[in-house]
């Protein structure tokens, strides 16, 4: 029993705090925590967070509505890029279109001008054939004139003397014809 | 046997008596408690006034001294920030800093544990967020002083965060809807009492393990940080300098850490018990 009172007089006996504790509560500091805390929060929301907040939330604004621009730019541009596409490929139409009509057109041309010129040309062949034919014709008549008259001045010369001009025409046309009829 | 001669009871007594009277740690407390003058050995020490009000003390220590420098420190930053922000919505330099932890609180912790309409308590939020952090950080500088590592504040500031808590869930919820819905569903009538009693102490415990928690915190580090330099001493040796000073830095890194995790946490628990007390419905 003894021993069991020096063991609590040993508990509770250097216990005591002689110096200010951790755990000490100090009401003055409480106070001043009060003041501070509530002091420095008015000031902060009003020159701080107020300011700093908004900022911050028209600065998420602006970065939201501009990426919508950005995206409906985007598509409208896509929309532009099909129509062009569109627009090309009607545009390269076309062209094909007037390629293949100006040379259907040529095709056309070009065969009209060959029957043209052949035409032409059959026509400058048988003008030809005809005048040649009339310039031969023509010669032989002139060379059958020539030749008869030079029969006949040759004859003339020759038959002077026995024969009358007459009578020796009769008999050279007679001859003449039968050798046409050979 | 020696417990029968009570000589040797009463000596040891005597000497713990004396070692108590002594303080073998009060060069460490002298560091972490609270103080009416700050010391700024070699240059002198600064006393500071006392003043009573009513019969309460209400002199200005060493740590409303610090809570004031954080809040100068604070005010200063963000005059210069909120005007940075006039000029362009750009952050640069300490905005960028100031953003980023602004940002981290309003959507890392009101948003997703408070839930709608989180922008009533984002100031508070921030202010906490900001001056726990700022005289954490107060605390590491040299010839500072941890206000947070003060019991007094702690407990003011988780007070102050119960009475936002409260109001929150009151203000939503008007004050019988508020105290309906501590209770949870489909209890049986006997057990109302018992249950609104334990709902009741379990919102008085969550801010009390918010000031036990910071207070702590901030105190163990500095604790041990001192203690480690003290065994120079206290073991008389030279080779034991470099591990103590490895060590102390060690500590002091992981100090760096707790400055902002306790912030953090402070911030996060208020907000999470916020949310809790705004909407009761989960």
């Amino acid at each position: 029993m003894e021993l069991l009172s020096y063991v609590l007089v040993l508990a509770f006996s250097g216990g005591e705090v002689v110096q200010g504790g951790p755990l000490d509560v100090n009401p003055g500091l409480i106070l001043w925590t009060v003041v501070t805390f509530i002091f420095l929060l008015l000031i902060l929301k009003k020159i701080a967070w107020k300011p700093i907040l908004n900022s911050l939330n028209e600065r998420e604004n602006i970065i939201k509505e501009s990426l919508e621009k950005a995206e409906t730019a985007r598509k409208e541009a896509e929309l532009l890029i099909a129509d062009n596409k569109v627009a090309m490929r009607k545009a390269e139409e076309e062209a094909q279109k007037i390629v293949d009509q100006s040379r259907e057109y040529a095709e056309k041309l070009k065969g009209q001008i060959l029957d043209e010129s052949k035409l032409a040309a059959k026509k400058m062949v048988e003008d030809a054939t005809s005048e040649i034919e009339r310039k031969n014709a023509e010669a032989f008549t002139k060379l059958k004139d020539q030749v008869a008259e030079i029969a006949i001045g040759a004859a003339e010369k020759i038959l002077k003397e026995n024969l009358d001009k007459p009578q020796q025409l009769k008999l050279v046309d007679k001859y003449l014809d039968e050798m046409n009829k050979n | 046997m020696w417990f029968s001669d009570p000589n040797i009871v009463a000596d040891t007594a005597k000497v713990a008596h004396e070692a108590a009277k002594k303080t073998d740690t009060s060069w460490i407390m002298h560091h972490v408690l609270d103080a009416r003058e700050i010391d700024l050995t070699p240059f002198g020490v600064i006393h500071l006034p006392q003043l009573h009000l009513f019969g309460m003390d209400i002199s200005i220590t060493k740590h409303v001294v610090f809570m004031w420098i954080a809040a100068v420190v604070l005010i200063t930053i963000f005059v210069k920030v909120s005007k940075s922000y006039k000029k362009s919505l750009i952050p640069k330099g300490v905005s960028n800093v100031t953003e980023t932890l602004i940002l981290f609180v309003r959507d890392e912790i009101a948003r997703p544990n408070i839930g709608k309409g989180y922008e009533k308590f984002l100031p508070y939020l921030l202010t906490v967020f900001f001056f726990i952090l700022t005289c954490n950080f107060l605390g590491l500088l040299p010839y500072g002083s941890t206000a947070t590592g003060n019991i007094s504040v702690t407990a003011t500031l988780a007070t102050i965060s119960f009475i936002v808590i409260q109001a929150g869930g009151m203000m939503k919820n008007g004050v019988f809807g508020y105290l309906k819905g501590l209770l949870p569903h489909g209890l049986p009538t006997w057990l109302i009492p018992i249950m609104f009693i334990v709902e009741l102490l379990g919102l008085f415990t969550k801010p009390f393990a918010l000031a036990i928690r910071l207070f702590a915190n901030m105190t163990a580090g500095h604790i041990v940080i001192l203690a480690l330099l003290g065994l120079i001493f206290i073991l008389h040796t030279y080779v034991v300098i470099p591990v103590s000073i490895a060590f102390a830095l060690f500590i002091f890194l992981l100090e760096i850490l707790v400055a902002l995790l306790q912030a953090y946490i402070f911030t996060m628990l208020s907000s999470l018990f916020i949310g809790m007390a705004y909407h009761q419905e989960h």
